[in-house]
């Protein structure tokens, strides 16, 4: 099995998914080579050969470029698998390479199974088992899914890659993200509100609770698209990033990327209508009930 | 100008699947279905559009997916799309991204579309390709992940969203296809005039081979509760009871936290 992995590279930073990525490889075996448009500076710790070009060239990522490159590094290889994360690089990527090679894209693998790989689907709920028809065949992973491997003293062998042209999507700017002055990230205690709290006018249940248990509250992401919290309190892969000793998750469903936020909190509980929401993975206690009846019994019971 | 919106319909999440017959997907019957939640940005984005440009683009809803699906293609002309296109597929949950994909192409490139919306995924089956599959074989140009989105002139600038909050602009000229991100914008209700004006626009029906649905890349074997193995303990049971055994758990971890004791 011969394994092509596509790195990231950013705003000056290789990516550390790349240690990802090489887990992957790691789990799966085989002869594991890697592409990268990165820079010169920032080489991954890998010992097999690295198709590279220079970012300080190419400038930021353009889909088109990233493409034409990313596809001499499959002619070079000829792999069985192009692995790439399940990331903004790689969703937005990895259908280019399937589409321009006609060949199978399987998104968000979190496991293998047989000759197949499994995907989450259904908000987290199910799991498929999906085979690709094609040789080669595209892959993204599901962030987190996979173990961190980062070999250390070694380095790659280079390759260039090469391309030209215009963007087609015009570059102009970044901006970081914003929070609005609302710091998480030192909260010991967390309430966060998600979609289950039901409206607005409901999210003060939950505030009561934080304010009884001397916290901060903190979101998902629909909760604060519908402007009942403000985005600066979004817990998640695109939101903060907490670890508190406390997390209580009220009428949070668990997505993964929601998950990806929280998941180094330290005793977590929820609280759930639904007892097989995927959030019971990581709730050291879920407590199955509705908050509209629950948060109110619950904050009194504190305040006594 | 044309506008192509592509909108599916999924079952409420907060739903029990049960695997059909086949093990490959969920079983149908006990499910309600809504429109997939990114794909309301998508049509949001495209109403806009028409009314920033008075009123003269012409956008047509396209779904994919058994008789059932003509409830979404109503609601987004409910919304604001002037016409809607059908294709029936009574299987159409067996279908993988790529067949999808083929179908919309065959029919985007017999439309002259200037801007395609699609969501950035589906919920059901959250695979985020549909979008920049149809856009790499109509050979237009694709932003993913839309957060942001203005057009002028020939031009349209799109906010992308980057992982940990962070954002890329870029601007690209049409024709553009734009998968759309949760929050772009915020999605009208429809309203009862809406409603009814929808009744009367026209729904074209067409089957797959007429779009030129190809052949599939995967398959699927199996289908599974994802084992969420609860890592701790369920409680369940009367309420202003469970609530005391809570809050003397809240006290506790509050208490031993103050003592630093957790950290
Ligand atoms: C690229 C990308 C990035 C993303 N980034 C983030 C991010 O940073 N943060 C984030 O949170 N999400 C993010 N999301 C969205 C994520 O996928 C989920 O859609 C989101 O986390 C779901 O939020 P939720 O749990 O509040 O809502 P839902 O998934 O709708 O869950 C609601 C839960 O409430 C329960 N419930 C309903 N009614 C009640 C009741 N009366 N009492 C008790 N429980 C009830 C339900 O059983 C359900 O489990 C991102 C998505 C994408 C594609
Ligand atoms: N059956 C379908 N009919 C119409 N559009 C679809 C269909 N399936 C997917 N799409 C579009 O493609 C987007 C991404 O879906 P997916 O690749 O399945 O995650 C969705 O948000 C829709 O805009």
């Amino acid at each position: 099995m011969k394994v092509l992995l596509v790195a990231e590279y950013r705003q000056g930073r290789l990516a550390e998914s790349t240690s990802e990525l090489l887990g992957f490889a790691d789990a799966l075996g085989g002869d594991v080579s890697m592409a990268l448009v990165g820079s010169p500076d920032q080489l991954p710790g890998f010992d097999g050969r690295l198709h590279f070009a220079d970012a300080g060239i190419y400038g930021e990522y353009d889909s088109e470029l990233h493409k034409r490159l990313l596809l001499q590094a499959v002619e070079a290889e000829t792999p069985d698998l192009i692995v790439f994360m399940h990331s903004s690089y790689g969703w937005d990527l990895a259908p280019r390479i399937s589409a321009a090679l006609g060949v199978a894209l399987l998104s968000g693998v979190a496991g293998m199974d047989g000759d197949g790989f499994t995907t989450r689907c259904c908000n987290g709920k199910m799991r498929r088992t999906v085979t690709a028809m094609t040789s080669p065949a595209v892959l993204t992973l599901l962030p987190g899914a996979f173990p961190s491997v980062q070999p250390e003293g070694v380095s790659p062998e280079l390759h260039p890659m090469a391309a030209s042209g215009v963007p087609v999507v015009e570059f102009i700017r970044y901006e970081p993200p914003s929070t609005g002055g609302i710091d998480l990230t030192r909260s010991d205690v967390i309430v966060c509100a998600g979609r289950g709290v039901g409206s607005r006018e409901k999210v003060g249940l939950v505030r009561a609770l934080a304010d009884a248990l001397g916290g901060e509250v903190g979101a998902t992401r629909p909760v604060v698209d519908a402007g009942w919290l403000e985005h600066g309190r979004q817990i998640g892969s695109t939101g903060q990033s907490v670890s508190p000793g406390l997390y209580v998750a009220c009428g949070v469903s668990g997505a993964i990327q929601h998950l990806a936020g929280m998941k180094g909190s330290g005793f977590v509980i929820a609280l759930n209508t639904d007892r097989d929401a995927p959030i019971v993975e990581v709730a050291d206690l879920l407590v199955v009930a509705d908050l509209e009846e629950f948060l109110p019994l619950l904050t009194a019971k504190l305040g006594s | 100008m044309n506008i192509l919106v592509c909108i599916k319909q999924v079952p409420d999440m907060e739903a029990s699947f049960v695997p059909n017959r086949g093990g490959t997907w969920f079983d149908e019957t006990a499910l309600s279905f809504r429109m997939n939640d990114y794909d309301e940005f998508a049509i949001e984005a495209a109403v806009r559009i028409k009314e920033q440009l008075g009123g003269t683009p012409e956008v047509t809803a396209l779904s994919i997916g058994p008789g059932r699906v003509v409830e979404v293609i109503r609601k987004a002309m409910a919304m604001g799309c002037d016409r809607g296109v059908h294709l029936r597929d009574e299987e159409a949950a067996s279908l993988d991204p790529w067949q999808i994909a083929s179908m919309i192409s065959g029919y985007a490139s017999t439309g002259g579309f200037d801007l395609i919306f699609t969501g950035m995924q589906s919920v059901d089956r959250g695979s985020a390709q549909v979008g920049v599959l149809v856009a790499e074989r109509l050979a237009i140009a694709c932003v993913t992940t839309a957060v942001g989105f203005s057009y002028m002139a020939g031009r349209a600038t799109v906010e992308r969203e980057l992982e940990g909050g962070a954002k890329v602009v870029v601007s690209c000229a049409l024709p553009l296809l734009v998968t759309c991100q949760l929050g772009l914008n915020t999605p009208r209700y429809p309203t009862l005039p809406g409603i009814l004006r929808a009744k009367k626009k026209e729904i074209v029906e067409l089957s797959p081979g007429q779009a030129g649905m190809e052949k599939p890349l995967t398959r699927v074997s199996g289908f599974s509760h994802h084992v969420s193995r609860p890592s701790g303990v369920v409680l369940e049971g009367r309420l202003d009871e469970l609530a005391g055994r809570v809050a003397a758990v809240l006290r506790e971890k509050r208490d031993a936290i103050r003592r630093g004791g957790v950290r």
